[in-house]
């Protein structure tokens, strides 16, 4: 929790009271009422939530949310990237989630790693008579012509669940007869109330399906921990992993950017987890730690004082030849970082930024950007829970704005009210604010640079952000006639 | 509890490197190619999504429109983000996230609400309602809703609110442009049509293009011809709109008066006859004037034919600029066809792109090798192989109807090609097969600009010339041995 409670200048729990009070005006009596307890004023001292969360999205409201299905093809099964992955049901949801979360993967296409699109490309007819015995026999095709696969996972789409097919029963004789883990991954988009829940559900099947099933060849030691909640967002993952090694760490598997299905399967041989998305694999952390004794710990690689922190955390949970070492590449990184600060702070001190991000960078940058001399001066989740929120609490400046799930309109006053200098959000968002002369900057993808994670990640962050923010082309904007 | 599969626990083995090796080149292989071929059930990198999106490209080509998914709010989400993605600009549109509860109650409660909250925060003009699965499989009765809807005020009485079914189960994307663009012309011109009326103007369907630079191409020519024009519909400004310090949600469209009107049209003219079926259909029945079908209008002879219809329906000559523009368009050509002529290419995309792909490459002396198409029917087919005979390029030319792009890998890697035209998903095969990819096609999610570059008509002859023949130029500079680097090419 940071020491000191932070203020910005002009803003009170009033103003952004009075803020919210004006936004939500224009919303019929129902909307309103639902959507007020998802706007608030933070209470930084408090260190708890200021916002309900986890909610249904109200109605044509225009949310940023996707659904379960992208929770588990995006985010948790999509960057194992040695599995076969198939979108089942109609052909969109896998063509619109194929290549577009840039969680990289090392190996060949289509020979070691499979970030493809397959699909059992549902017609009329599998609504009607089902989609089962087509599942069996895409099964075996790809197992034919994908033989290095590790696994196949089955990641339902909307019809599936209405239909009532039974993946299950399917995946699990397939399994048998391929000698292959298949994981049934019921996902449907229509299952809860965002992608949360497709994360939820994701890491119960690696629970039910994968988890002890594989062991480690080498022999263990007291330094082996797994990488959890890293998707490899450009790269995040192999600068996180560098570094950790650095300290004398073995990554013995990454969860589940740039993964690999049987190192994931062995990860129940770790000493610790060490997880940096909290919201999309607590679960996992929680099972591994009730049923295998595995500690966990939360830690945060984007900013130089955050991973400093967080190293120093991280060390405490290991003896001295680990702590020596964090000391020194501490040292060793401490000048490097202060120069990219020098040369960036001087041209971003002061500026303001605002975020709508997934279910941990709203908070998880804050620090970052404060490096760099910045304020966060609002921000807000798509699909975060409580917990996250009370995480927020006191990462953002006191007073300031938090919105859950918020509707395009809301943002869009938000931003128009408080002038940011940035704002860090995604695609859908990107052109709106652009198009108000505002820079942005996508924080789900790093807008296709990154990585962003660790201290290589740092310098890029830093170059991109002042690159967004100093950029002259936004001078040229307003015209002159 | 682990391990629900009964599997046996093994300890980790790292495949061996000859084995990687032995695949990487068995993929590339004859043998693979068969058994890619025989594939019955997995559809591996398709070449089509599914038809809300396509709704979603038409609604938004209307003024003040917004777009409205019935169902999962995670597709809009995914619509939203790919037309983003493509053009670089925003795609407001809205849901009404649908969830458990809709399977068990259906989805009216959800639509109502929603209505009502867009109405109030995004102002539009018209709502137009289209389904993704969920409604679909529960089989909600759109009809009923929307006309329970307007009875109870969650809609403004005068307000359109067009509606369509478009289930990802059934057709592509071009599918749904389709069933929305007649459910939007069936709603706004109800009672519009006034015997004797003739607005004296030319009603264009372009189809499901997402380039919006075609757009503007369609309206340069009519405006050099001096006939008025009615796009249905027009995406070009909401799509390509100016960075000038205001957003606005719906910054282009055709005015929906327009669109009203246009039942009592001097003509009406799809350049999409394989994304319009249906639309023309009806039109035949139900509008004034002449109707006009006709190929998407890329490479010259099938803009030649656009510009001579034209003319004949406007009875008017073809203005000198346009003559002009033909010949500056056939003398790109001619200086160009050196560096194309047989030239093998894999081509695949929407069958109104296909034609057109085929048509202009076949009038370079290049050859369209390997033609495929995600979704065909028998008639583009045999469409594709009437061009095909018609021209001694055509000669062992294969068509590919409904295979995806991993096929088209097997293709390029067992009988190779110079080049691949289609969108940036073929970047993978054309990696694997180091040749050139030409984005002509949608979406294209790693290139600037290509969508304000128009590939329709003769300007658009003109920008493919360019971009095929600069790039297999590149390529020859780049690679080519010291010796025959030289200055002239």
């Amino acid at each position: 929790m940071s020491d000191k409670i932070k203020n910005i200048d002009g803003i009170t729990k009033e103003s952004t009271e009075a803020l919210i009070a004006e936004t939500l005006s224009v919303y019929p009596e129902k909307a309103k009422k639902k959507r007020a307890p998802h706007l608030g004023a933070n209470d930084q001292a408090s260190g708890s939530a200021c916002v309900k969360s986890n909610k249904k999205t109200v109605p044509g409201v225009m949310s940023a949310r996707g659904c379960a299905y992208a929770g588990a093809k995006g985010v948790v099964w999509g960057p194992i990237g040695d599995m076969v992955h198939v979108s089942h049901g109609p052909v969109g949801c896998g063509w619109y989630s194929w290549g577009t979360r840039r969680n990289l993967v090392s190996g060949i296409n289509g020979v070691t790693q499979f970030a493809m699109q397959f699909t059992s490309d549902f017609q009329e007819k599998d609504i009607v008579y089902g989609g089962d015995k087509k599942l069996k026999t895409l099964l075996e095709e790809a197992k034919g012509l994908f033989p290095l696969a590790k696994g196949i996972s089955v990641l339902s789409e909307c019809p599936v669940g209405l239909i009532g097919d039974d993946i299950n029963s399917v995946a699990k004789q397939s399994a048998k007869e391929l000698d292959l883990p298949i994981i049934p991954c019921n996902c449907e988009g229509f299952r809860g109330v965002s992608q949360s829940l497709g994360h939820h559900i994701s890491n119960d099947t690696i629970r039910d399906y994968i988890i002890e099933t594989r062991e480690f060849a080498e022999p263990s030691s007291p330094y082996d921990i797994a990488l959890i909640g890293d998707y490899n967002i450009g790269g995040d993952v192999w600068a996180a992993k560098s570094l950790l090694e650095e300290i004398g760490l073995n990554v013995k598997a990454t969860w589940t950017g740039d993964g690999e299905l049987d190192k994931i399967a062995a990860t129940h041989q770790v000493k610790l987890n060490l997880i940096h998305c909290y919201r999309s694999m607590n679960y996992m952390c929680k099972v591994m730690e009730e049923k295998y004794g595995i500690p966990w710990l939360e830690f945060n690689f984007f900013g130089p004082t955050k991973i400093r922190e967080s190293l120093r955390a991280i060390a405490e949970r290991f003896d001295d030849t680990i702590k020596e070492n964090v000391e020194k590449v501490i040292a060793k990184y401490d000048p490097i970082m202060q120069a990219i600060i020098d040369e960036y702070k001087p041209r971003l001190d002061g500026k303001k930024v605002m975020l709508l991000v997934g279910g941990l960078r709203p908070r998880h940058t804050i620090g970052a950007y404060e490096d760099l001399g910045m304020e966060c001066v609002g921000s807000g989740y798509e699909f975060a829970h409580t917990d996250d929120y009370d995480r927020t609490a006191p990462e953002m400046p006191n007073a300031t704005v938090v919105y859950d799930d918020p509707s395009e309109y809301e943002f869009e006053k938000f931003v128009h009210a408080l002038k940011p200098d940035l704002v860090g959000s995604g695609i859908k968002e990107k052109y709106v604010f652009q198009k108000m002369g505002i820079p942005f900057r996508q924080m789900h993808s790093w807008d296709y640079s990154g990585p962003y994670h660790a201290y290589q990640g740092f310098e890029i962050f830093a170059r991109d952000v002042d690159m967004a923010v100093n950029s002259p082309t936004w001078k040229l904007v307003k015209s002159p006639f | 509890m682990a391990n629900l599969l009964g599997l046996e626990v093994k300890k980790i083995v790292e495949t061996p490197p000859e084995e990687i090796e032995r695949v990487k080149n068995w993929i590339n292989s004859e043998e693979y190619k068969e058994k890619n071929f025989a594939r019955q059930a997995l559809v591996i990198n398709p070449a089509h999504a599914c038809q809300p999106l396509g709704a979603q490209l038409v609604a938004h080509g209307f003024e003040g429109t917004l777009p409205f998914v019935h169902g999962s709010q995670g597709c809009a989400s995914y619509y939203r983000s790919t037309l983003n993605r493509h053009f670089r600009e925003p795609a407001p549109a809205v849901s009404d996230a649908m969830t458990e509860d809709g399977a068990v109650f259906g989805g009216q409660n959800n639509l109502h609400e929603g209505l009502e909250n867009a109405v109030a925060l995004y102002k539009p003009k018209m709502i137009a309602v289209f389904t993704s699965c969920m409604p679909e499989v529960i089989g909600d009765d759109l009809t009923a809703f929307i006309k329970n809807a307007r009875q109870k005020g969650h809609v403004p009485k005068d307000m359109p609110v067009p509606y369509a079914n478009t289930p990802s189960f059934n057709g592509t994307h071009i599918h749904g442009y389709d069933a929305m663009l007649l459910s939007i012309l069936q709603t706004l011109t109800e009672g519009k049509q006034v015997e004797g009326r003739c607005t004296g103007k030319l009603n264009l369907i372009a189809g499901c293009d997402f380039n919006t630079g075609d757009y503007r191409e369609y309206k340069r020519i009519l405006k050099e011809f001096g006939v008025p024009v009615t796009v249905l519909a027009d995406i070009s400004d909401s799509f390509d709109s100016p960075c000038n310090g205001t957003y606005n949600i719906y910054a282009g469209g055709t005015p929906l008066e327009d669109a009203a009107d246009s039942i009592n049209g001097k003509a009406t003219m799809s350049l999409g006859p394989y994304a319009t079926p249906k639309t023309f259909g009806w039109i035949k029945d139900n509008y004034a004037g002449k109707h006009v079908s006709m190929p998407m209008p890329m490479g010259i002879e099938k803009t030649d034919a656009l510009i001579m219809k034209i003319a004949e329906l406007f009875g008017k000559e073809v203005p000198e600029s346009i003559k002009n523009e033909r010949g500056r368009a056939v003398d790109a050509m001619t200086d160009a066809q050196q560096y194309m002529h047989g030239k093998k290419f894999a081509v695949y995309g929407d069958p109104d792109y296909l034609m057109g792909y085929v048509s202009f490459l076949l009038e370079m002396g290049a050859r369209p090798y390997h033609i495929l198409c995600s979704r065909g029917s028998k008639k583009a087919e045999k469409e594709l192989q009437g061009l095909l005979d018609s021209s001694m390029y055509g000669k062992g030319c294969k068509i590919y109807m409904n295979k995806d792009l991993w096929h088209l890998r097997s293709l390029v890697m067992t009988d190779p090609v110079d080049a691949i035209i289609g969108d940036s998903h073929g970047k993978f095969a054309a990696r694997d097969a180091k040749i050139p990819l030409f984005r002509f096609g949608f979406p294209v999610f790693d290139r600037v600009n290509m969508h304000r570059s128009p590939i329709i008509g003769y300007q658009g002859v003109i920008n493919m010339v360019s971009a095929i023949c600069n790039t297999f130029l590149d390529i020859k500079d780049a690679t080519c041995e010291d010796r025959f680097f030289e200055l002239m090419r």
